[in-house]
């Protein structure tokens, strides 16, 4: 039994007095890939953003090592969602995966060979290499988040963090995103939590879902979680849980469309 | 040769007290306000930055009124609107644009007061040209080390806080997660924005100063790339423009019809706009490859 890098206790989150999450618990040992599923508006992103500390809860702990994470600590990579970037930044590519380094220190950096060898480690472990020089802001959705995985990767994190990385991508470069994710987390030993709203291209490589619906998560394999009662119970009314050509489709029924009422009652029992 | 340099160089250029000043004082601001505007270019802080010049415009008019040195007026007006700007939301983008734009208004209109009643006073209009347009022969010698020493500060102040900055603007998120304390970073290059504003503002009037701001680094910003080789060039950019525009403006005077020098801040905006325009002329770089790969193998061989 492998101690937990990360834990979640109770985690309750409120934002202008709505209730966003209630009693969220998980935890994530070293290596593990874990899929944080549930629909657009679930509260995926706060949950992430809770973890990294940059949303106060307003119950429970989260706790890194058994202990609460420190500020400025580099054992959290993250990847957010959307990087508001304009072309003109002067950032190339390797300059901002040199930024992941020491972005968060005093002084400007100086170059070393060093760096440069890490750095270009990095861009070939994502499969960035051929635009190393380019402009961040001048890359596709699918080459800025290979970059971000590099630039979040390169302090050697022992966790990562992504939000929604594979939403507005091609299927390409969706799998791209995967398979490069799949092979970092065994080969650095880094545990992956990534957000989506369709699990199914991380089906062959998540070893664990957290399911968030309806301000709640139901944590376990994806056999354990992806069952009509279980998120019937999450999503607090009638849940059908679809398998066609080997994909899985989650359909919510209308809210008011059945017993929502009945189901909402017990909701709080949810593991 | 000889010839050829008298003619480049008119009479007097070398020993010229007012002229080593000029390239003393304008060299060091120069400098500042390139590698000051890479980062408000960066941040997307351009607005805010001419609204700081327009407002420091106020200052400077409030100053002369008053009989003060007019940087004075500059700085105390500059920063003043910056930690305003901070406090009611330049932190937020969509806020930004609506703060600095209410700020703005009101100081235009104190501006065009304060130099109505200051012509009004001592009948000198040239105290209005000196504060909208500047001039860099009529700096006061003692405030020469104030000068040089402010602009030191800001750029130290950028250079030590160029990574978090640059952190920073790629994600504010990213940066806060890693501990980066991204309000107080940027309340502090919004200050330093300010004092270089404040100093462009003297040599180059306080409505140019944006040019010495933005100019370079937009020009530097179009040819090089990466964070330090966009700061060196939009420097030497700077830098140059301020001592042909000494040169040109020192000329000028000797140029018919004689006897009437043309003002040195048009010059270096000049200069500055010409070298902009100069990087349309040639095709702008692009990436070549910018698909993605569509074999996911491609990321794995490489590793």
């Amino acid at each position: 039994m492998t101690a937990d890098l990360l834990r979640l206790d109770g985690v309750g989150v409120r934002l202008g007095g709505r209730e966003i999450l209630r009693d969220v618990s998980f935890s994530i040992r070293p290596g593990e890939f874990t899929g944080l599923i549930g629909p657009n508006g679930a509260g995926k992103t706060t949950l992430l953003r809770v973890i990294l500390g940059l949303q106060p809860v307003t119950g429970g702990a989260v706790l890194l090592d058994g202990s609460p994470r420190p500020a400025r600590d580099s054992s959290i990579g993250y990847v957010p969602q959307k990087l508001a970037i304009d072309p003109d930044m002067p950032l190339r590519v390797r300059d901002v995966v040199s930024l992941g380094l020491d972005g968060n220190r005093l002084g400007i950096s100086l170059p070393s060979r060093a760096r440069r060898v890490r750095v270009a480690e990095m861009l070939a472990a994502v499969g960035a290499e051929r635009y190393a020089d380019a402009r961040i802001g001048e890359l596709s959705g699918g080459e800025q988040q290979r970059v971000m995985i590099a630039h979040a990767l390169i302090s050697r994190p022992r966790l990562l963090l992504l939000d929604e990385p594979l939403a507005n991508l091609d299927i390409s470069s969706e799998q791209g995103i995967v398979s490069v994710l799949a092979r970092l987390a065994r080969a650095e030993g880094v545990a992956v939590l990534l957000s989506a709203h369709d699990m199914n291209p991380l089906m062959p490589v998540m070893d664990r879902i957290v399911y968030v619906a309806g301000g709640r998560a139901a944590v376990g394999s994806a056999d354990e979680v992806v069952q009509p009662e279980v998120l019937s119970r999450l999503y607090g009314r009638h849940v059908d849980v679809i398998r066609v050509h080997g994909r899985i489709l989650v359909v919510a029924a209308p809210e008011g469309f059945d017993d929502a009422e009945a189901v909402a009652e017990d909701a709080g029992v949810v593991r | 040769m000889g010839h050829l340099l008298r003619s480049v160089f008119e009479p007097g250029f070398f020993g010229s007290g007012p002229v080593h000043v000029a390239f003393a004082v304008g060299t060091v601001i120069a400098v500042t306000s390139a590698v000051v505007g890479v980062f408000t270019v960066t941040r997307g802080q351009s607005f805010a930055g001419h609204s700081l010049a327009d407002i420091a415009t106020t200052g400077g008019s409030g100053a002369f009124l008053i009989g003060i040195n007019q940087f004075w007026g500059y700085l105390a007006f500059g920063a003043g609107a910056a930690a305003f700007m901070e406090m009611i939301g330049v932190q937020r983008r969509r806020g930004r644009d609506v703060a600095t734009g209410v700020v703005l208004g009101a100081a235009l209109g104190l501006a065009a007061l304060f130099l109505y009643l200051g012509t009004q006073e001592s009948s000198t209009t040239g105290a209005s040209f000196t504060i909208l347009f500047g001039s860099m022969f009529v700096l006061t010698p003692s405030t020469v080390p104030t000068l040089i020493v402010s602009a030191l500060l800001a750029l130290a102040t950028v250079l030590m806080l160029a990574r978090m900055l640059l952190l920073s603007s790629l994600s504010p998120d990213i940066a806060a997660a890693r501990g980066v304390p991204v309000r107080a970073v940027g309340a502090a290059f919004l200050m330093a924005l300010a004092v270089s504003v404040a100093l462009s503002a003297v040599i180059i009037g306080a409505v140019l100063s944006t040019a010495l701001l933005i100019g370079p680094a937009a020009t530097a910003l179009r040819v090089v790339k990466g964070p330090v080789r966009a700061a060196a060039t939009a420097a030497g950019i700077g830098v140059l423009a301020t001592w042909l525009g000494i040169l040109l403006a020192y000329d000028s005077f000797y140029w018919p019809p004689a006897g009437r020098g043309w003002p040195v801040s048009f010059f270096v905006v000049a200069l500055i706009v010409g070298s902009y325009l100069v990087t349309y002329l040639r095709p702008r770089q692009r990436q070549v490859t910018t698909q993605e790969s569509p074999d996911p193998e491609h990321a794995c061989s490489v590793a």
